[in-house]
């Protein structure tokens, strides 16, 4: 199946493209065909500089569902813990 | 024996609005009266699995045309890029893809060496497409490979896409070939069923195909969900469906 699914959040970051660092200022989730991964199905994170910026200024990423659902289990518990919560920034 | 030489790259073609975007023309060369076939690809892009098609069907006799519907979003991007742009842009309008798909049919008619008729074909969001542009433009032919979302509940409607595609059906203007997966979950069968039934109330000229144990994008090669068995009978359906109503 092809999903029309897809979430677009605005967000403060940088990633490592092919052409070294870059501001991110979305990030697109979506699950659907991925171009790579050899699943007919992935979580596809699309972290863009967005705006007018070259469109291959991405990090793209394709995950199983599974892997998907731990990475962000793994992402929340991290934000949750102790020590991070202590420096008041979340 | 008639010649098998074909002519294949990169060309723009003209948008109904009058702008210009990438495609891909593939045609037949030593050989005049072909039928021709706007290609519609499919949400990961305007990609090499896509282009291979219009070769294919060159190969086959056709004069094929890939626009490429995400070229605004990312003018010279790759594949990957563009689709990621026009899916960061909300996807591509359902207006603005006719406008590509008219523009691409000009183009073909306008090959001295084709005889005039265009057909369609798409895959997967491209299947959709397809559909759409059956039921909007004068074309002599349309292919819908497991379009997705042609049956649509209104949550499912956006600014861009504001009609479900099976409520055009009334308004289809040329035969249509349907080829499914019964393991795909969108079509799922009941969304085929339905388009059957619509297509039915509507008396269209139409030929479906299901096949068992096949899933979504089973036409697809080097994936997980190509499926031999469905792809060979497949192009044989598409091959007597486009002989019949676009060659000579």
């Amino acid at each position: 199946m092809c999903t029309y699914l897809t979430s677009t959040e605005k967000v403060v970051g940088t990633g490592l493209g092919a052409h070294g660092w870059f501001a991110i200022q979305e990030a697109v989730v979506y699950f659907d065909h991925p171009q790579e991964a050899l699943v007919e199905h992935a979580l596809c994170l699309d972290f863009r500089a967005g705006g007018p910026a070259d469109p291959s200024q991405r990090v793209a990423v394709e995950l199983d569902a599974h892997s998907a659902r731990r990475l962000a289990e793994s992402i929340l518990a991290t934000l949750a813990h102790d020590e991070v919560k202590a420096l008041g920034v979340d | 024996m008639a010649s098998d030489r074909i002519e294949a790259g990169t060309t723009t073609v003209t948008s109904r609005k009058g702008d210009e975007i990438e495609a891909y023309h593939a045609r037949p060369i030593e050989t005049t009266g072909y039928g021709s076939v706007v290609v519609i690809h499919h949400m990961p892009g305007y990609d090499s699995s896509t282009k291979e098609i219009a070769r294919r069907l060159a190969s086959h006799g056709y004069g094929a045309v890939v626009p490429n519907l995400f070229h605004r979003y990312a003018p010279g991007a790759s594949a990957g890029d563009g689709a990621a742009a026009a899916r960061a842009a909300g996807g591509v309008p359902d207006a603005q893809c006719l406008d590509d798909v008219a523009g691409a049919m000009a183009f073909l008619k306008d090959q001295a060496a084709a005889n005039g008729k265009v057909g369609v074909i798409g895959y997967c969001s491209g299947g959709r497409q397809s559909y759409l542009s059956a039921c909007n433009l004068d074309l002599d032919a349309a292919v819908v490979c497991y379009g997705g979302g042609v049956v649509a509940s209104p949550e499912q409607l956006t600014p861009g896409r504001p009609v479900a595609v099976i409520d055009m059906t009334k308004d289809l203007r040329c035969p249509m070939l349907g080829l499914f997966g019964s393991e795909d979950a969108n079509p799922s069968p009941e969304h085929v069923a339905r388009m059957e039934a619509e297509l039915t109330t509507h008396a269209k000229t139409f030929e479906f195909h299901s096949y068992e144990g096949a899933g979504h994008a089973f036409f697809w090669v080097e994936r997980p969900s190509y499926n031999a068995e469905a792809s060979r009978d497949g192009w044989v359906q598409i091959w007597n469906f486009y002989d019949k109503y676009l060659a000579g």
